[in-house]
């Protein structure tokens, strides 16, 4: 096995052993509160609202375990200098790095998979006439994954330079913004200069988008996602976390651990 | 010609700091010393005089403002290098969801060694270092001295031909600093080239054959520890009985340690002969004469006093 996978699959046991899959159970409890209630609350939308507070719940776990254990990828083996008997052996920096974020982006996925059945089983349990498309509801997870392994680079990559703490800011800060990159991009005002509107359209293109892998809307609502959307999706996730993770190596490979 | 398994170059490092990183603190200056292959060499000094600092710059830790080191002729910054040498950490810590024999395993698959050798290894390495029975536990529920023995034990768990120790002996009781000093002993015996940095001159005199004195992030001595404690000039011990008026021998008395009537005096080489003539002139009793053998922590409580005394080596100031 290659380096960069012995360091992930430690990375996933660490997650394993520190019960970071227990939130699994609380996604459950959630899971089947809601398909008791719903189906008492709501005539003929069950399973809309079933898709949406099921991928909301698997967006919304995800993305606090993929901050929280993300920024200290790398300060928690600093402070407690896990790393000093680990960077002495034949493994490179950026080795250990892509190791850290393939462990935590395998954790995030198998925590999804399995929040993703627990969806699946609500709705055969929901049985209603609305007309769900599974195949969307399966994009829509697909899509919670590339943008959760985003913002799990953009966490290790402050990681590398900052405090947790700070990093948390800045990640949240970079993810909230994220979301609002078009309004960001269009925003027309009489009174904000020209420059600082060709900045504001510059930033756009510079911050994570991460509007584009919000398909919950079309999941819910049975509408099929263009098969486009899903390559450009793949595409722009794949260069966005190679950038960070490259800003994050190229960092990390000369700092001195003390 | 053979090459020595360590050599440092003019290896310095200093740490910027202020709040714009202006100032510059010299943590290492100009260190240059070589570990022959086969030799087991003990780095001496004080907290913060740059012990650690050489060791975390030969195994990568850290980058140095100036200077080269070679580890096995390859530069410090090859990885390949890192095949070859085994690093045990100051006061180490390991992933503490992990048993024993799992940490062992990790490391050693970064060493391309087949899951029959892996298992092979780590048990060997689990009944070096006493640790068989606590293989299964994890490490949180380690004591200090257990993780130090799991440390050593992945330190030469690929059986590299360079081990270096930062304070291997650290928080490990008297059977456990035995056991140490006994896995040093069988690395020597196998041809393994050790370099570790120590508190305890005990060990180091017992075990090493060179040791370097490193004070103030400058070296100031080096050599087998027998010849380091030569170059400080030697005194002589008289034991003497007295019990006559002080008065007459005030200078002398005032200088010795009294236990009832006899008297222990240090005094240099060159005074000996006028010294035991003014003791004779009074009536003392000469008991006996010695030439007392300067031991390596004299040896090092002097540079640490010289250091002291004079400027400070390390030196803080802007650039």
């Amino acid at each position: 096995m290659s380096r960069v996978g012995v360091v992930a699959l430690n990375t996933f046991r660490e997650a394993v052993r520190d019960r970071v899959l227990y939130n699994l159970v609380f996604f459950a409890l959630v899971m089947i509160a809601a398909s008791i209630l719903v189906g008492q609350v709501s005539i003929g939308i069950e399973e809309m609202v079933i898709v949406t507070l099921g991928l909301s719940a698997i967006s919304v776990i995800g993305l606090l375990i993929a901050v929280f254990i993300g920024v200290g990828l790398v300060s928690k083996e600093m402070d407690k200098r896990t790393l000093y008997a680990l960077l002495a052996k034949p493994v490179r920096r950026w080795e250990f790095l892509l190791g850290k974020f393939g462990g935590l982006v395998l954790t995030l996925t198998v925590n999804t998979l399995a929040m993703a059945a627990g969806l699946f089983l609500a709705l055969k349990l929901v049985k209603s006439s609305a007309d769900i498309l599974e195949a969307s509801v399966l994009v829509a997870v697909y899509f919670i994954v590339l943008k959760l392994a985003l913002v799990v680079a953009l966490a290790l990559l402050f990681s590398c330079f900052t405090t947790p703490l700070l990093s948390i800011l800045y990640t949240a800060g970079l993810y909230i913004a994220g979301l609002f990159v078009t309004e960001m991009r269009n925003y027309q005002s009489e009174t904000m200069s020209r420059a600082l509107q060709t900045l504001l359209r510059w930033l756009s293109y510079l911050l994570p988008n991460f509007e584009n892998f919000d398909v919950m809307a079309a999941a819910a609502h049975g509408r099929a996602i263009p098969r486009a959307l899903i390559a450009q999706n793949t595409a722009y996730a794949a260069a966005y976390c190679a950038v960070l993770l490259g800003a994050a190596a190229a960092i990390f490979t000369r700092r001195n651990l003390k | 010609m053979a090459t020595a398994a360590i050599e440092i170059e003019n290896l310095t490092k200093d740490y910027p700091f202020g709040f714009l990183h202006l100032k510059k603190k010299t943590s290492l200056e100009g260190l240059t010393m070589s570990v022959e292959n086969g030799e087991v060499f003990g780095f001496l000094g004080p907290n913060g005089a740059g012990k650690s600092t050489t060791i975390k710059l030969l195994v990568g830790l850290i980058f140095p403002t100036a200077g080269t080191a070679r580890i096995l002729g390859k530069s410090i910054s090859d990885i390949s290098m890192h095949a070859d040498i085994g690093y045990l950490p100051e006061q180490p810590y390991f992933y503490d969801y992990l048993t024993a024999a799992e940490l062992l395993d990790y490391f050693a698959r970064f060493h391309d060694l087949s899951a029959q050798e892996r298992k092979l290894r780590v048990d060997r390495m689990l009944k070096k270092v006493g640790l068989e029975t606590a293989r299964k536990i994890q490490l949180r529920k380690y004591s200090k001295g257990m993780l130090q023995r799991v440390g050593l034990a992945q330190a030469i768990l690929h059986d590299p031909k360079v081990v270096i120790l930062d304070e291997p002996m650290s928080g490990l009781d008297p059977v456990g600093r035995r056991e140490v000093r006994d896995i040093i002993l069988e690395l020597k015996q196998a041809g393994k080239t050790v370099l570790f940095s120590t508190h305890i001159l005990s060990d180091a005199e017992m075990l090493c054959d060179r040791v370097g004195v490193i004070v103030g992030g400058k070296l100031r001595g080096v050599g087998a520890p027998d010849e380091i404690v030569g170059m400080k000039a030697q005194a002589m011990e008289i034991l003497f009985e007295y019990a006559g008026a002080a008065a007459g021998l005030q200078c002398l008395l005032s200088k010795a340690t009294q236990t009832g009537k006899r008297y222990h005096l240090q005094v240099a080489e060159g005074d000996l002969y006028a010294t035991l003539q003014q003791l004779g002139s009074v009536g003392a009793k000469i008991l006996s004469v010695t030439q007392v053998k300067a031991t390596l922590e004299e040896y090092f409580m002097h540079l640490v006093e010289a250091d002291r005394a004079q400027a400070p080596a390390v030196e803080v100031s802007g650039k």
